[in-house]
């Protein structure tokens, strides 16, 4: 008896969970996609008619729009804040006083939610209030930041707030990472005369590989279900500039009634996921593998 | 054992407690939560107290009723609607098309209500000729507000065409006063848009267009003229508009930064609660050009099973249209009442305009709903010409190519 029990617990203490995420999560992807190919408008409808919504998603300016911006953001968001990140990360590994001071200063914009993050860029670069009238205000007549109501340069004052609250947490993951390369590695590299730049570029980054993966994984999902930041700092405006799938795809389904066309983004959402995560994992893992 | 005792006593204080509970009874699902909004609501819930029933507030406030409409379409799907929700123009008929509305026809029959409401209001109130919503207000959307003072040193009257509009935007500019207090949210922008769209087009135009959805109007030479103006109007907008929330232009227009705003009558509000007076502070006048266009919000009445809750459904709905509801709601919320036969004495000056306006625009048949606000079309189509609109009003793009985009869009949104 205690034998089986001893065999069977873990099972049985997993199954609950197991069953919750194979209802919640697989189930209910499995439902939208299959609203998403009916003509579902204000309930949902179980009636296949083909792929009239993703051809309605395709033939839409807006969601244009949104995808071009998911890659903007997408990219840059990723790109500066593991840039930022890392070079604040190789800052603070120079053994300097007040290191725990400055690190607590650098991680605090993640204890934030995005919604304040947002309202608070959104004060901040607003031409009105913000450091276009500051800097005016010193006498530069001619100074101008007015990115954030600029349809054209609207998206990039998203990356500059969303990177502001990401790239502390992203030194913090590099720190980790840097403080555990194995310092005898690092001394032995000294006494070869090795310059301090060529330590970090092929023995120190590269051996930290795996804290790429996981600041990747992290912030490319964060940049993909992003919605609450361009909420909070232009509320997907000037008209619909910074629109991105999530915002787009909350307004079919929550304000316009387009339940289908909502499902329909929302599948066209999980397969850019799928298609950056999972070639990333499949290659990282695989390499560990061999 | 313990806990079974527990369970029928639970269990037998839920049964007294039902029966203790008869008489009519209605659950409301509002999106009025707000300062003079939720005043209004708690009117008809004393009435509806005072007649004997028992009301169940359901509020869900947030994101102009998008939380609402989520919990409604819930309870919905669960089986279990409330008795009625704030719901209006062909959303009404939408969730009809479902299959969950009710029939009220015996009270309004008993109410005289077609003698009482404007034919093209009422006719929102019906769902394939049985009447199955109540209306409770009728708000102006093609309002200009100005202020008074600012006109008057600047030497200029309230403009009665757009061409007026310009060249007082153009002489406001030049001294320095903002001429147009605008916040950038597209339904913002799609308010002005209306507006102008029913000035410059007239309201067989509006009505071809936003009502019907008539290709060939909508890419039509006119429609290019309004993109035009809607692209003049850019030019009379301070460049720190995006985002700005309708209340703060109104401010703007208060404290004299600003000359006019394009705005619905829930604007006058703003003005009213800062202790301005109409006539002598700020000015109100229908925005250049003939017609009328009209919110009104009403409660869509759901299926319910139960005579109390029948009951309930039937006293709500006589007392929503009553004379004496119509007159108070309206009073706090700065709309007009939708019957036509209330006294409209305590109203301010604004009011009996708007009132003026409506009987005489229900009679040459210029009284049209509002794409913007959600009463002319459904979501999916409302939303494809706003998603134009406010494209076009915050980039460079052409009226010529707007007006394409236009006829793409809607046609998508089919």
């Amino acid at each position: 008896m205690t034998e089986w029990l001893e065999r069977h617990t873990p099972k049985m203490v997993l199954a609950p969970s197991f069953v919750a995420i194979l209802i919640f999560v697989y189930g209910f992807i499995f439902w939208t996609a299959w609203v998403s190919f009916t003509r579902s408008r204000l309930l949902p409808k179980y009636e296949l008619k083909g792929t009239v919504q993703y051809e309605r998603l395709m033939a839409s300016p807006r969601w244009d729009t949104a995808m071009d911006n998911l890659f903007i953001f997408g990219t840059l968001f990723i790109v500066i804040s593991m840039v930022l990140g890392l070079f604040l990360a190789i800052l603070l590994d120079q053994k300097i006083r007040a290191e725990g001071a400055l690190r607590t200063i650098y991680l605090y914009p993640m204890a934030l939610s995005m919604i304040v993050t947002g309202t608070a860029w959104k004060w901040i670069m607003n031409p009105g209030l913000g450091i276009e009238a500051t800097v005016r205000g010193w006498g530069f007549e001619n100074f101008a930041f007015d990115w954030v109501v600029n349809p054209d340069r609207a998206i990039y004052a998203v990356v500059i707030a969303a990177v502001w609250q990401a790239s502390g947490f992203v030194m913090a993951l590099f720190l980790a990472g840097l403080r555990g390369v194995d310092e005898e590695i690092i001394k032995a590299a000294q006494v070869d005369g090795i310059p301090t730049w060529r330590i970090y570029s092929a023995i120190i980054i590269p051996s930290m590989a795996p804290i790429f993966l996981s600041a990747f994984i992290v912030l490319a999902h964060l940049a993909i279900k992003s919605f609450d930041l361009v909420i909070a700092l232009t509320g997907g405006g000037p008209g619909y500039a910074t629109d991105l799938p999530a915002t787009y795809m909350y307004a079919m389904a929550f304000s316009r009634g387009d339940i289908g066309q909502a499902a329909s983004s929302a599948m066209v959402m999980m397969g850019v996921v799928f298609a950056i995560v999972v070639p990333y994992l499949y290659s990282e893992l695989r390499a560990k593998h061999d | 054992m313990k806990k079974s005792v527990f369970v029928t006593a639970a269990v037998a204080a839920f049964i007294t407690a039902g029966a203790a509970k008869a008489g009519p009874e209605a659950e409301v699902l509002h999106w009025w939560t707000s300062g003079g909004e939720a005043k209004s609501v708690a009117v008809l819930q004393g009435e509806f107290a005072d007649n004997g029933g028992t009301w169940t507030d359901m509020p869900v406030a947030g994101g102009g009723g998008d939380a609402a409409m989520t919990a409604l379409r819930a309870r919905v799907l669960s089986g279990n609607a409330p008795t009625a929700v704030q719901l209006k123009g062909p959303a009404i008929q939408e969730w009809y098309e479902e299959g969950v509305l009710a029939d009220i026809s015996a009270v309004a029959e008993a109410e005289g209500w077609a003698d009482v409401l404007p034919a093209s209001i009422a006719g929102h109130m019906k769902c394939e000729g049985s009447w199955c919503a109540a209306p409770v207000n009728v708000h102006r959307i093609d309002w200009i507000w100005a202020n008074a003072d600012v006109l008057k040193s600047n030497g200029i009257d309230m403009p009665t065409t757009w061409a007026e509009f310009n060249a007082a935007a153009e002489k406001l500019q030049a001294a320095g006063i903002i001429p147009l207090a605008h916040g950038g949210q597209a339904w913002q922008d799609a308010t002005i848009f209306e507006a102008v769209a029913l000035g410059i087009g007239g309201p067989e135009f509006f009505q071809k267009a936003f009502v019907d959805l008539d290709m060939d109007t909508l890419k039509s030479d006119t429609m290019v003229e309004i993109f035009d103006q809607m692209r003049t109007l850019r030019g009379y907008v301070d460049a720190n508009f995006a985002g700005r929330d309708w209340n703060l232009a109104t401010a703007m227009v208060m404290n004299g930064e600003a000359a006019f705003q394009i705005m619905g009558d829930w604007a006058k509000g703003e003005f009213l609660s800062a202790g301005k007076v109409p006539g002598q502070d700020f000015l109100c006048a229908s925005t250049p050009g003939e017609g009328f266009l009209y919110n009104v919000d009403s409660f869509a009445m759901f299926n319910v099973d139960g005579d109390d809750k029948k009951a309930g459904q039937d006293l709500l709905a006589k007392l929503i249209v009553g004379q004496n509801f119509q007159k108070v709601f309206n009073l706090n919320k700065g709309s007009i009442p939708a019957r036509v036969d209330v006294a409209l004495d305590d109203f301010d000056s604004c009011a009996h305009t708007s009132a003026k306006d409506m009987a005489m625009s229900s009679d040459n048949g210029s009284l049209l709903p509002s794409y913007a606000h959600g009463m002319a079309l459904r979501g999916a189509q409302s939303g494809a010409i706003t998603d134009v609109v406010t494209a076009h009003f915050n980039s460079d793009m052409s009226s010529a190519e707007a007006v394409e985009m236009l006829a793409n869009s809607v046609a998508n949104s089919l």
